[in-house]
């Protein structure tokens, strides 16, 4: 939060009547703000009109319909936002309405679905929309009713007035309102949480009665009249152009229409399309079948030299070596290493793949130089460009419509699939959907890249972190990270312990990379907080205990959240900025209330048997969580419980969508270490499906329970920040149980046996 | 190859290729798009439907091969969406991304079907074949028991959840 600008975002509300009855209310925002806030964008200039955040509309039948504008990709931000709204127009829920917005930049100022960035973003700004309706409907009762606006009360739905006992509804009033001019933003008085009668409660996802009953609602169940079904194969070597391809054949298969080489746009490129050869037919089946035909001839590309094992060895190298830059030093942690225990250790995590259950899919039809799309995609700004850019029209030609995405967990924030479509539809000239098999999804991903980190720690003779040196083997060229592969320099235990060092060495990728639920923190926290476990076994401490005296130790205070203003959005595309650092009490809070509801060490375990801690701040928030497991002698793992407390700030706005999140992200954590690794061999990746890809299945699935420890922080997202824990919970569980030191995912890989 | 499937109690008359599968004749060719596809190899079971009340991964069915027999998909399993298992899907707020749950559903209502009282681990093993990858499978859990519940005591309908599941607080 920049400071020196208090006053540079303002909302105001433009309020207008609706054929036929009723008030329509849109609140912009100014175009200054967001933009001013972030590192500029090369070509992002001002966007033209005021950006609509919030659009609601009051029918004379008393109905409530408000817009969502973010992607749904199961994160339940179409529950969630108009849940705000509702609670300070003082509605009864029933009577709400809720549809999804079309991708709209001229109108909306952002429209995204990552970093656990909507709730900080929108939890005032959504809260004063509701208030100004309800202020605009009680001044157009003082008028009706011929009382002071002060004498008269809301609730679920109706203006009452006490004295006189009379009431009018909303929708009796809403034509009315519409006449009333449209108070300031910034002003409205907003509810004493204690009030709350929507926001905090269990309030059920609004498509789940669809979903339940099969309803179309899916990028992949769009279907639009005359429409054609494509297939595109890309070289299993990424990026690899077509050398030469017969298509002859392939066109005369039953039900093909079309099948023709796609150049790409960036010889070798992995960031725009990729070449391939699209296949169009009557039916996606005779797509497949005819293409299970094919035979290309790819152009030689230096990815095929690329493999895992050959990674391996090259960080095993670069680990012996210097690290090619520093990213941070404080102190002298060689010299504060003298005399005291030190640790050495290296950790690993492999590739993974997002997996979302809905292979990639996108619905295009191009006609008279106009291109309308279905994407279910997390981010359509970025798509849309990268749609124009590649096909040579203008984004003002691109409509997006946006689809509910089968998961999202940061795959469909990368918009390969979007212009794909385009591609293929633009050649064809009418509408055609555009699906990827699993074996597609699998092996053309965005993965969550490997990362590598060379430990050394020290403790003194009474048990406090005085050296901590990490030396993190990644990848990327130069002084740049592959996308989702970097570090920064704040991350924990920078600024608690007095002597640290940080430093970075890069290997070049020939794969494509890019962001996975918590990215970063879903592998740093496994490396870190394994780590942490060995030095309070050195120093002879309980981890727990020992966790604790580290979080007192900090150094630096952190930027404190201002609780008066909103997260500004990040531009469509870019991460939110890292923030100072979090702050030691709070998690520290979090921690000591794991321990309570977990009962770490109050009761003796049995050899097999062990508790492992674990904590991490990510995306504002802050998660500590302990997990019990068991391991047999013979080294079969059964996880018997995880507990998870997380401070997201002073409200958890819909506690059912909440404890959703947290018990998924535990889960998908746990389902990562125990069996997820993509490998590559000849620059192709090794795995394909799910009987090679293992996501975790009903028989594996422990108790999670979930807690919540109320701050007075202002409330922040909660898609991400669950799972990073998890992952080194398990493995210091392991530890525990087994004496057994993890330092290398997937278990499924480890020996867990023990005697 | 033409060919003649009876799905939700309806006969349909179709043109498919000889080797395609039941999950594209459904979604493609009578537009029942509640059937979803995930792996295409068995191994998720999005594409889960009834053949003959059996749970059937319907990606690995050819369709050509279900002909005469009973088909129900998720548009069939009740007229009006108030299926035990439908109503406590709702009531227990099972779904997050909601693409398997079509899926999860067909194959809970094929366990229901035989057995009437589940305990946890004849769901958790009726259950294995079909993957969440949001992980609801508490919550399935729960809307499993609770369906078996709505189904022994029509009049329960409608009363809140007494507790989440999972063990959440």
């Amino acid at each position: 939060m920049n400071s020196s600008s208090p006053v540079s975002r303002r909302d105001f509300l433009r309020v207008s009547t609706i054929a036929g009855g009723g008030i329509l209310l849109a609140s912009y925002v100014e175009p200054l703000s967001a933009l001013e806030r972030y590192a500029p964008v090369a070509g992002a200039g001002p966007l033209a009109d005021p950006a609509l955040s919030a659009f609601v509309r009051i029918t004379p039948d008393g109905i409530v319909t408000i817009m969502s504008k973010n992607p749904e990709v199961g994160q339940g931000i179409k529950t969630m936002l108009p849940m705000l709204i509702a609670e300070e127009l003082d509605v009864d829920w029933k009577n709400v309405r809720i549809e999804q917005a079309p991708f709209d930049p001229t109108k909306f100022q952002s429209q995204f679905a990552g970093g656990s960035t909507a709730t900080p973003t929108n939890y005032l700004p959504m809260r004063r929309v509701g208030a100004a309706g309800r202020a605009m409907l009680v001044a157009a009762a003082a008028t009706k009713m011929g009382v002071p606006a002060s004498e008269l009360t809301t609730s679920l739905g109706v203006v009452r007035h006490a004295a006189s006992g009379k009431s009018m509804t909303y929708g009796e009033l809403a034509t009315d309102a519409a006449a009333v001019p449209a108070p300031d933003l910034a002003t409205m008085k907003l509810k004493d949480p204690k009030d709350f009668k929507i926001v905090g409660t269990r309030v059920k996802g609004v498509d789940n009665k669809a979903i339940v009953t099969g309803k179309p609602i899916f990028g992949i169940d769009v279907t639009v009249p005359g429409m054609l079904y494509a297939m595109y194969h890309k070289s299993p070597v990424f990026g690899s152009k077509v050398a030469s391809v017969d298509l002859t054949a392939i066109k005369a298969m039953p039900g093909v229409r079309h099948a023709f080489v796609v150049e790409g746009n960036e010889a070798g490129g992995l960031t725009g399309l990729m070449p391939g050869v699209a296949i169009v037919a009557d039916s996606w089946w005779q797509a497949k079948s005819a293409r299970a035909k094919l035979d290309v001839k790819w152009a030689a590309n230096p990815t095929s030299a690329q493999s895992t094992a050959a990674f391996n060895t090259q960080a095993a190298a670069l680990a012996k070596s210097e690290p090619q830059r520093s990213l941070r030093k404080d102190g002298d942690p060689d010299a504060a290493m003298q005399g005291a225990k030190v640790v050495n250790a290296s950790y690993y995590y492999p590739f993974i793949s997002h997996a979302q259950l809905e292979p990639m899919n996108c619905t295009a039809h191009f006609k008279d130089d106009k291109l309308e799309m279905w994407a279910p995609t997390q981010n359509p700004a970025p798509g849309r460009q990268l749609v124009a850019r590649v096909l040579g029209i203008k984004e003002e030609a691109i409509t997006v419509n946006l689809v509910r995405g089968g998961g999202g967990f940061g795959r469909r924030l990368t918009n390969d699939f979007m212009v794909e479509a385009a591609a293929i539809a633009k050649q064809v000239g009418v509408p055609v959907k555009l699906l990827w098999t699993r074996e597609d999804d699998m092996q053309h991903d965005f993965y969550r890249p490997a990362g590598y980190h060379n430990f050394a720690g020290a403790v003194d003779t009474s048990g406090k972190v005085v050296a901590w040196k990490n030396h993190f083997v990644s990848f990327g060229e130069g002084q740049n990270f592959a996308n989702s592969a970097s570090m920064g320099p704040g991350e924990f235990p920078a600024r608690f312990v007095p002597n640290y060092a940080l430093g970075a060495s890069v290997m070049p990728l020939g794969f494509p990379t890019g962001p996975l639920r918590a990215p970063g923190s879903n592998g740093i926290s496994f490396a870190a907080q394994g780590f942490i476990d060995e030095l309070a076994v050195a120093a002879g401490k309980d981890p727990l205990q020992f966790r604790l005296d580290l979080l007192a130790q900090e150094q630096v205070a952190p930027t404190p959240p201002n609780a008066q203003q909103p997260v500004p959005v990040p531009p469509a595309g870019q991460q939110a900025p890292v923030q100072a650092g979090f702050d030691g009490a709070r998690m520290r809070g979090v921690l000591e209330m794991v321990r309570d509801v977990s009962g770490w060490g109050k009761t003796a375990l049995p050899k097999g048997t062990g508790m492992g801690v674990a904590f991490h701040f990510s995306h504002r928030g802050y998660f500590a969580e302990v997990v019990q497991a068991t391991v047999s002698k013979a080294g079969v793992l059964k996880i018997d419980k995880v507990w998870a407390v997380g401070d997201v700030g002073s409200e958890i706005i819909n506690p059912s969508g909440a404890e959703a999140q947290v018990q998924g992200s535990v889960l998908d954590g746990l389902a990562q270490a125990l069996a997820q690794e993509i490998t590559f061999a000849n620059g192709q990746t090794e795995q394909s499906n799910f009987n090679t890809y293992r996501l975790l299945r009903s028989n594996q699935v422990p108790p999670v329970e979930v807690h919540w420890k109320k701050t007075t922080f202002p409330p922040t997202g909660i898609g991400e920040p669950a799972l990073p824990p998890a992952i080194p919970a398990l493995v210091n569980a392991i530890h525990a149980a087994t004496g057994k030191r993890i330092r290398s995912l997937p278990l499924s890989k480890q020996d867990l046996k023990w005697a | 190859m033409k060919i003649q499937l009876k799905v939700n109690g309806q006969a349909k008359a179709l043109d498919v290729p000889e080797d395609m599968p039941l999950l594209w004749a459904l979604r493609d060719e009578l537009n029942l798009k509640g059937t979803k596809f995930g792996c295409g190899v068995s191994q998720c079971g999005a594409c889960t439907v009834h053949v003959n009340g059996v749970a059937t991964r319907s990606c690995a069915t050819k369709a050509a091969a279900a002909q005469g027999a009973e088909i129900t998909t998720i548009e069939g399993l009740s007229p009006d969406g108030t299926h035990a298992l439908q109503r406590a899907w709702e009531e227990l707020d099972v779904p997050q991304c909601g693409y398997c749950q079509a899926g999860q559903i067909m194959a809970a209502a094929a366990l229901l079907a035989k057995n009437a009282k589940p305990t946890d681990a004849d769901i958790d093993t009726a259950m294995s074949r079909n993957i969440c990858r949001c992980a609801t499978y508490h919550r399935i859990r729960a809307a499993i028991h609770r369906a078996a519940e709505i189904k022994s005591s029509p009049a329960s309908v409608g009363a809140p959840a007494a507790k989440s599941p999972g063990g959440s607080l």
